[in-house]
C-alpha cells in the first residue's frame, strides 16, 4: 500500500464511528465495533480473559468518538456504572467472562427492576471458578438466565460469527433500549479469538431503535417512571431532564416509590417477565437449515452451531434427513419456531451439542418432549463435525 | 375550640420543594440523625446555586440509604454498597450534574469498601456523605466497620473485638480532595463541608456522626438520640486543618475520649474525567 493511502486511511478512521467497508476482524474487536456503531456512549469493565480484547479496543476507539471509557476496579463496579450512566442517558455496556458475569448478577437484576437499559458481552471461558480461563466454554447459559435472584425478563444474543458479533452487539442495544432491559451477548472464546470476514454497513444503515421517552414535560405534572404501555415497556426519563424520578430495587409504584405490599410485588415482577415474555415474537431470532422434512434436528449455538452446520451439511449429502436449528437468540428461547416443527410431524428427535455438561439440551426436552441426544464437553474444547456426524448417523 | 384545619398550618417551608412530601411519614425512628442530615443536604442543594434539576442523589442500603427516597432531585436507590459506582457512571456520563452520595458506613465502607477506596484514588467527580452511626441499623443493629473495639451488637454481644475504619484518615490516604467530620449537632458546619463539595471538582467526603438510640445506642447505654447529641456537645472539638488524622480515631462508647471534628482536607488534586 503507498504511503498516502496508509495515512488516508488510517488517521480519519480514529474519529469514525462505524467503520463501513469489508474488515478481517477479531470477534472480539467486532463486538467493540458494533457497540460503537450503535451509539455507545459509555463503557466501564474489568479485564477478564478471554474479553478483554473489547475493553482494549474500546480503550482507544471510544474516547476517539466523544465517548467514556472507565476501568473500574471489578465487576461490581462495572455493571453498577453502567447501570448509573444508562439513567443519565448513555448507552452503556461492559464486557466480561463467566467468573465477573457472576459478580454481576446482583446488580443485573437491579437494572431489571430499576428497568434501566444496559448491554452485557460474556465471552464464555470453561467454567466453573477459574477453570480454563484461556480455553472455549458454553456454560453461562442458564445463569444468564437465572443467574440474578427472583423472577425477571432478559435478552440473550448468542453469535456464530465475528459478522454476527457486530450485528447482534447492534440488536441488543436495540433491544435493551426498546424494553428498558438487560441484555447479554453470550459470545464464547472461539468466536471471540476468531478472525473472519466482517461487513460493516454505512452509518445510515444501522438500525436505530431509540428508548420510549417521556410524552409529556416536566412542568406538566408528576412523571409516572413505571406506568406502561401496551406493550408493557413505561417510556423513560433521565438524571438530569428535570423529571425527578426516583427509582430502587426495592418494589415500587408506578411513580417509582416503595410500596412493599405483595399485591404490587407480585403485579410488577409479572410485568417484568411478560414485557419479554410477551414479546418473544418480536425478539427472538434464529437460523436454520434443512429443517422443513428433516427427521432428526440439531439444535446448536456458537461456535458450537459452526460444526454443527457442517455436519449437517454432510449428513444430508449422504442423504440423511437432517437439519439445523441455530437460536441466535438463546433467551428467549425460538420456542415458537420448534413448535411448529414439532406440529409437522416429521421429527423424531434432537441432538444438542454444547461446551456444558446440558444446559439448552434441558430446555429442549423440555419443550419438545421426544428425544434429545446432548453431545457434551465441560469445556476446553468444541465438538468437530465428524463427532455430531456420527450421531446423526446413528 | 374548632377542630384544626389543614389550611392552619399551610406555612410553606422554604425546602418543600427539594422533599418529596407525598413520601411522609418516613421510616425513620425517634432520635435518628438521618432526617438532619438530609435538611443539610437539602439545604446546601437550596444554597448551591445549581437548579435542583442538575442535583442527582445516589444512595446505597440502609436507613441512611432511604435519604435518596425522601430528597426531591433525581434520585436512585442502588444497591447495597454500589452507590458509588452507580453515581460514577452518572457524574461521569454528564459531568454537568452535581451528584452526591448519602449512605451509611457499612454500606460504603464495608460491602463497598473497595469502590470507595478507588473512587476516591481516582478523584472522580462526586460529593459522598457517609452517615455513620457505628452499625447496622436497618438490620438490627449488627457490628460494622466503624464499631469501636468493645461496642456491642447482635453479632457481638460481648463487645466487638475488631479495630474500626478512621474514616477521613482512610479518605485522605486514599486522595480524596475534601475530607470533613461532623456531626448531626453541627448542622451549620456540616451544611458548609457539602456545599464547598459541590462547589470543588474532585472526590468530596464527608463523613457525618449520627445517634442510632434505637439499635446502636440502647445497647451502649448511649440513652436517647438527643442524649447522644448532647455528648457530641460534650466531648467534641473543632479543629479545622487537622494534620494528625491519623489519631482521631473514634471511641463512641468512652465518654472520656474526645472527638475531633472539623473541615480536616482541601487541596487541589486533578479529578477524573475520562
Amino acid at each position: 500500500m503507498p504511503p498516502e493511502t496508509a495515512a488516508k486511511t488510517v488517521a480519519p478512521e480514529a474519529a469514525q464511528r462505524v467503520l463501513t467497508g469489508r474488515r478481517f476482524m477479531l470477534g472480539d474487536h467486532a463486538c467493540a465495533e458494533g457497540a460503537l456503531a450503535a451509539g455507545l456512549d459509555f463503557f466501564a469493565g474489568y479485564p477478564i480473559t478471554p474479553s478483554t480484547e473489547v475493553a482494549e479496543h474500546l480503550a482507544s476507539r471510544l474516547p476517539a468518538v466523544g465517548g467514556r471509557f472507565v476501568q473500574m476496579e471489578d465487576e461490581l463496579g462495572s455493571i453498577a456504572a453502567i447501570i448509573g450512566a444508562s439513567a443519565a442517558g448513555a448507552r452503556s455496556f461492559t464486557a466480561t467472562s463467566g467468573p465477573g458475569f457472576s459478580l454481576m448478577m446482583e446488580n443485573i437484576g437491579l437494572a431489571a427492576m430499576m428497568e434501566i437499559p444496559c448491554v452485557i458481552v460474556n465471552v464464555q471461558r470453561a467454567s466453573p471458578s477459574t477453570g480454563l480461563p484461556t480455553m472455549v466454554g458454553q456454560s453461562d447459559i442458564l445463569q444468564a438466565r437465572w443467574g440474578s435472584h427472583g423472577d425477571y425478563g432478559i435478552v440473550a444474543y448468542c453469535p456464530s460469527s465475528p459478522q454476527e458479533c457486530f450485528d447482534q452487539t447492534i440488536d441488543a442495544f436495540n433491544t435493551a433500549d426498546r424494553y428498558r432491559i438487560p441484555v447479554f451477548i453470550l459470545m464464547d472464546e472461539v468466536v471471540g479469538h476468531m478472525a473472519e470476514r466482517v461487513e460493516i454497513p454505512a452509518a445510515n444503515e444501522i438500525p436505530h431503535v431509540p428508548r420510549k421517552r417521556p410524552r409529556t414535560k416536566p412542568e406538566e405534572g408528576i412523571f409516572l417512571s413505571y406506568a406502561p404501555d401496551e406493550d408493557l415497556v413505561p417510556p423513560i426519563a433521565h438524571a438530569g431532564e428535570g423529571y425527578k424520578v426516583h427509582m430502587t430495587g426495592l418494589t415500587h409504584d408506578e411513580r417509582g416509590y416503595p410500596e412493599l405490599t405483595p399485591e404490587t410485588h407480585d403485579k410488577l415482577v409479572n410485568r417484568l417477565v411478560d414485557k419479554v415474555r410477551l414479546n418473544a415474537l418480536d425478539i427472538v431470532d434464529f437460523d436454520e437449515q434443512h429443517v422443513d422434512d428433516a427427521e432428526c434436528v440439531v439444535i446448536a449455538y456458537g461456535c458450537t452451531a459452526r460444526s454443527a452446520s457442517a455436519a449437517v451439511d454432510q449428513a444430508r449429502a449422504e442423504g440423511l434427513r437432517c437439519g439445523l436449528l441455530r437460536p441466535k437468540t438463546i433467551w428467549p428461547f425460538p420456542e415458537e419456531r420448534v413448535r411448529r416443527l414439532l406440529e409437522i410431524g416429521k421429527i423424531k428427535r434432537f441432538i444438542v451439542p454444547e461446551i456444558n455438561l446440558g444446559q439448552l439440551r434441558r430446555e429442549v426436552e423440555r419443550l419438545t418432549q421426544l428425544p434429545t441426544i446432548g453431545l457434551n464437553h465441560a469445556g476446553g474444547a468444541m465438538p468437530t463435525p465428524n463427532a455430531i456426524l456420527e450421531i446423526i448417523r446413528s | 375550640m374548632s377542630t384544626p384545619q389543614q389550611d392552619d398550618f399551610a406555612v410553606v417551608h422554604p425546602f418543600d420543594h427539594l422533599m418529596r412530601a407525598d413520601r411522609l411519614p418516613h421510616i425513620l425512628c425517634g432520635g435518628c440523625g438521618i432526617g438532619t442530615v438530609i435538611h443539610g443536604y437539602v439545604r446546601a442543594v437550596s444554597e448551591s446555586g445549581v437548579d435542583p434539576d442538575r442535583h442527582v442523589c445516589v444512595s446505597g442500603i440502609g436507613c441512611s440509604g432511604r435519604a435518596a427516597g425522601y430528597v426531591n432531585v433525581d434520585s436512585y436507590h442502588s444497591t447495597h454498597g454500589r452507590a458509588l459506582p452507580f453515581a460514577l457512571g452518572i457524574a461521569v456520563h454528564n459531568p454537568e450534574l452535581k451528584v452526591t452520595v448519602i449512605s451509611g458506613d457499612g454500606d460504603l465502607m464495608a460491602i463497598g469498601g473497595n469502590h470507595f477506596i478507588h473512587a476516591a484514588r481516582r478523584n472522580v467527580n462526586l460529593n459522598v456523605i457517609c452517615i455513620n452511626n457505628f452499625n447496622y441499623g436497618m438490620t438490627g443493629g449488627q457490628v460494622g466497620p466503624t464499631t469501636p473495639i468493645g461496642a456491642k451488637g447482635t453479632t457481638a454481644p460481648q463487645g466487638s473485638i475488631e479495630h474500626p475504619f478512621n474514616l477521613p484518615y482512610l479518605a485522605k490516604a486514599c486522595g480524596a480532595s475534601l475530607v470533613a467530620r461532623w456531626t448531626i449537632l453541627h448542622v451549620r458546619q456540616f451544611t458548609d463541608a457539602v456545599l464547598r463539595s459541590m462547589d470543588k471538582d474532585g472526590f468530596c467526603f464527608t463523613e457525618v456522626l449520627s445517634p442510632c438510640p434505637t439499635s446502636f445506642g440502647r445497647r451502649n447505654k448511649l440513652g436517647e438520640g438527643l442524649d447522644e447529641v448532647e455528648m457530641y456537645r460534650e466531648r467534641c472539638h473543632i479543629e479545622n486543618g487537622a494534620q494528625n488524622l491519623e489519631e482521631l480515631d473514634i471511641d463512641i462508647v468512652d465518654h472520656e475520649q474526645p472527638i475531633t471534628v472539623g473541615n480536616f482536607v482541601d487541596i487541589e488534586r486533578s479529578a477524573f474525567h475520562a
